[in-house]
This record gives structure tokens, sequence and C-alpha cells, in this order.
């Protein structure tokens, strides 16, 4: 185990093993006033990690929305990004696949890395990074097309245009999302026909037929009945282990459900990280304690 | 009786009036050309070009004009979708909301909108004496297209304004480029570009003023795009400048096929947007 100092306010650790996890460090932070944020942040190296965010700054129209955020979300696993509203949670999402280059006014500082290339650099085909991300959003948003055209667009626009190839695809991603047995009768049908819960696993199988690594989820339930719901996050356990699937989530009672990893953001900054016993059974900073407890939210 | 459903009572007896008084109008023109156009129209009105001395009562019909008004709006049409579409495209999916260049040419299109098609028709025709151009049918659809541009420019914008951002995320999301998210935008706002079609076939074909100086009139079928055209608010117009009665009449005829014509491309403008419209989220 190595520990190495970086300059004034950056700890990095690597651990190897999780004990070593409830470190020490941070005791005294604890006993500061409550009000104050951590001087020091871990960042820890994950063994499998395809993408990790280094000193993000985001600023909106000269709000710095994003504070210094250093992260690494691990391979094969479901992450939770939790926090109060208005903590950056979403904006750190569509920063992840740069869709929040089209905000007015955006600045970003700092570094993403996805599987090794900075998705900031100018050299970066944004749609590649794009490709490799799948996006689920809050309310279903199906193309205004068919069932069929939902999955088929996506491999359309990155080269794959043979009608077998294409059957095989949207039948394979349908059957992925358990929606195959419902729509097989009816691939032709405006994809605007389809409940609300199948229209959010017609989007989930949309972006997974473009073969992401990673499933970016913003609050991807909350707009879905319990059943849907349910049906969603047992997707995302089967899903995980083949994709890094990053989830923002408003209910914490989710989180606890399917996190295997946490993400607690509070005004812009990450409060807490680390796999998600340790942070709901044992929290190091008085903040995520407050706000596993429901003191604020 | 309480004072608010006074209110409702008086305002909707208000609404009724007002459409109704929309409705009598409309009812009343359609009654004054059917009883009017209706004993004179036949078969020939519609299957011959004047001959000798029709506009003073000799034989013959309107076809010339007809087709001419079928020709002009038809390649206008086309022309405006042509121009139109990758504005709008530009306009919401190019540019932010907050644009300033957005902001300008919005305005822009607001005036265009606003000016009057004599005003067209006197600016192309400056430009058609420039460049030595006669009266012709070219002329005609160039003028007819930039009176209708802005109408669809406009209506179109007003729909595509309406697009989820949702939308363009999920698209962007799949790794489509700004360009790609054409066939989505497209789609989306279909309903759109078939109202906005509409407008613009309605005003193009009902217009007189632009194509007075630009298109012209004439008696036979143009046959290539430097011909002069007829056009059928003009024919009505020439018969209507008549002194004899059944020319008069054979005017309000005319009238009668432009109503029909307009009527029969709402129709398919409207079963049509059913169409497209059914995968609209």
């Amino acid at each position: 185990m190595t520990i190495q100092l970086f300059g004034s306010h950056a700890l990095k650790t690597e651990i190897s093993d999780s004990q070593f996890y409830h470190n020490q460090f941070f005791s005294k932070n604890e006993s500061e006033s409550t009000n104050s944020f951590p001087e020091n942040k871990t960042v820890y190296k994950l063994k499998n990690s395809n993408l990790q965010v280094k000193g993000l700054n985001v600023y909106i129209q000269k709000n710095h929305i994003l504070k210094d955020v250093n992260l690494e979300i691990p391979d094969k696993k479901i992450t939770c990004i939790i926090g109060p509203s208005g903590c950056g949670k979403s904006t750190l999402l569509k920063t992840f696949n740069r869709l929040i280059d089209d905000t007015e006014g955006v600045k970003t500082e700092g570094e993403i890395l996805i599987d090794g290339v900075n998705i900031f650099d100018k050299n970066t085909e944004i749609t590649s990074i794009r490709k490799k991300m799948g996006l689920l959003s809050q309310r279903p948003c199906p193309l205004p097309m068919s069932i069929y055209d939902n999955i088929a667009y996506g491999c359309k626009i990155h080269g794959i245009h043979g009608k077998k190839r294409l059957n095989v695809i949207v039948e394979e991603q349908l059957k992925a999302v358990g929606l195959w047995n419902e729509v097989k009768d009816r691939l032709n049908a405006p994809a605007t026909k389809l409940s609300i819960g199948q229209q959010q696993r017609l989007c989930l199988a949309r972006g997974l037929a473009v073969e992401p690594e990673f499933i970016l989820a913003d609050e991807a339930t909350s707009a879905l009945d319990p059943i849907s719901s349910k049906h969603i996050e047992e997707l995302f356990v089967e899903l995980k282990h083949e994709y890094a699937i990053i989830l923002v989530t408003h209910t914490l009672r989710q989180a606890l459900r399917i996190a295997d990893h946490v993400v607690f953001m509070y005004l812009g900054e990450v409060i807490e990280e680390g796999p998600a016993d340790e942070v709901f059974n044992n929290p190091k900073q008085e903040l995520t304690r407050k706000y596993l407890e429901g003191a604020f939210s | 009786m309480e004072h608010k459903f006074l209110e409702e009572k008086i305002a909707k007896v208000l609404m009724i009036a007002a459409t109704s008084l929309v409705f009598i109008i409309v009812a009343d023109i359609l009654f004054t050309i059917l009883q009017k156009g209706l004993p004179a129209i036949n078969w020939d009105m519609i299957t011959k070009t004047p001959e000798g001395g029709y506009y003073n009562g000799g034989g013959g019909g309107v076809l010339n004009a007809i087709v001419g008004s079928l020709y002009i709006v038809l390649g206008s049409a086309f022309l405006g979708l042509l121009v139109s579409i990758p504005v709008v495209f530009y306009l919401n999916v190019y540019l932010t909301k907050n644009s300033r260049l957005a902001y300008i040419a919005r305005l822009a299109f607001d005036v265009m909108f606003g000016i009057p098609s004599i005003v067209y028709g006197a600016f192309a025709f400056t430009i058609m004496i420039y460049l030595g151009m006669r009266t012709s049918l070219g002329g005609g659809i160039l003028v007819i297209t930039l009176l209708i541009i802005p109408i669809f420019i406009r209506s179109m914008d007003e729909v595509a304004r309406q697009l989820p951002g949702d939308l363009l995320d999920a698209t962007y999301a799949l790794g489509a480029t700004k360009l790609e998210t054409i066939k989505v935008v497209l789609r989306q706002i279909a309903p759109g570009i078939a109202t906005a079609t509409l407008l613009s076939v309605g005003r193009a074909i009902g217009d007189a003023a632009g194509v007075m100086f630009t298109a012209g009139f004439t008696d036979s079928i143009p046959t290539s795009l430097d011909q002069p055209a007829a056009t059928l608010p003009l024919s009505v117009f020439f018969q209507l400048s008549s002194p004899l009665a059944e020319v008069q009449d054979r005017a309000y005829a005319s009238a009668l096929i432009l109503t029909i014509i307009v009527l029969f491309i709402s129709i398919l403008g409207r079963l049509i947007t059913n169409r497209f419209s059914k995968h609209k989220i």
C-alpha cells in the first residue's frame, strides 16, 4: 500500500484491501463543523475503471456548478450518484457524454478520461464518445419512429445497413430488455403507442444497440410506475455484468437496493465515494451521514 | 347567480358569436361563388384554353390559368421547402435558444411575412428588367417562392421550437452528429411542415399582384420556364373587368374552380398530415 501526497488538498491512496478504506485520515474532518467541506478528498485507484474524472470544474454562465471533481467509475458495476437537488449530479452525468456542450455559457476545466482518452481533447471525436455511453433520461424519449426504427436508427448512423443484420440486432436488444415478447407482432407500430414503462425499456434497448461501454441513467425510473421501475432496476442488475452503469438517483432506497458503488455529492462537490456498503453503513463524512439520515434532501 | 358564472356565460356567447361570424362570412363567399359561378361552369371551362374573343363572350375556357396556377404553386412550394427546411433546421438545431443571429433572422422573416405581394412583384420585376428577362413562368415561380418562404419558415419554426430538448439529447447520445438528427427532427415536425405547406399553397395560388408583372398573362399553356403563364386570380380579374354579364359569370366560375382546387389541396394536406404525425412524440 502506497500513500502519495499531492499538493495540499489531494490525498491519493492506492487501496488494496477494503479495510483500509475506513481510513483514519478523515476522523478529524468528522469532528469539524458540519457545514464545512472536507479539505482532503480521497482518490483511490480502482483495478477496473475505464472512466476517470480528474480535477473537473464546470461553470455555467459564471456559476461554479461542479467543483474539482475527482472520481473513478468502476467497470461492470452500478455506480449511484446521490445527493440533494441541485448538487450537480445531472450536470456531471451530462458532462460524461458532453451533452453539456450545448448548454449556453458552459466552460469546463479538467479531464475526463474514457478508455484513457480525454473527452475534452480537441482531437476527440464527440460522436465516438457518445456512442460509448448509452443514455437513459428521466422521461422515456422514444424517437418519432416505429419501434423497429427506434433501435435501428442508432445502428444506421454508425454504418450498419443490412436488413438481416438489423433484424438480428433489433430482436437481440429487445430481448435483452425483456420487450421482445410484448412487441414482436407490432414492430412497425409507433413507439409512442407503448406504455411509458415499455418506452423506457425501448430507450434502453436503443442505447444498447450501438454497443456502448457505459449506461448513463438520469433518474431513469422517477417517471415510471413502481412495477416498471422495478423492471428497469432488475435490468440494471442484469446488465452490470457487461456494462458500467452510472445511475443518478433521487431515491436513496433505490441506491440501497442496487448500488455497488456510491458517490455522494453536495453543492457541486463530491463529498464521499466508495463501495455502497461502506458509504451506507459507515459514512466517513458528517454530511453524508446527515443526508442518509434524511436531515436534508 | 354568482358573478363568475355570469362572466362564463357572457364569454361563451361572445365566443360563439365570433365563431359564427367567421362561419357566415365563409358561407356567404361560397354562396356567392356557387350562385353566380355554377350556372356558367361547363366542361369547356376546365378543358379548353380561351379561344378568340373569349373575354368578349367567345368560346373556350380557363385551362391556361388552371395549369399556369398549378405550375407556379408546385414549383414555388418545391423551391420554398428546399430553402426553408435548411433554415428552420439551422435555427433550431445549430443555433442556441438565445442566439442573436436567430433573433435577427426571425425578426427579418416576420417583416418579410408582412410585405405585400405587389412589393415582391415590383422587386422581382426590376430584377427581371435588369436581367433582360420577359414575363415568364420562371419569374412567377421565383416571386411566389419569395412570397411564401417567410410563411414556410415562420410556421415550421413555431413547431420546431417546440422540439423537446430531450429528443435531441437522446439522438446525440446515440452518437448522431447534428446533421444526422435531421431525420428525427423532420419526423417530429412533419405535421408542421404539412401545415406550413398548406398555408403557403393557399397564399400562393390566390395571389394575383405578385404574378401580374412577373408571370404575365397569356391564353396558351406554357411549355417552358421562359414562356409567360396565366394564373387563376388574374383570369378572374380580367373576366370580372369585362362589361359583359356573361363573362363576369365566368369569372365566378373561375373563382369556383380556384376554390375547389384550394379545398382539394387542403383535404389532401390534412390526410397527409395525419399520416405523418402518427410517430410524433
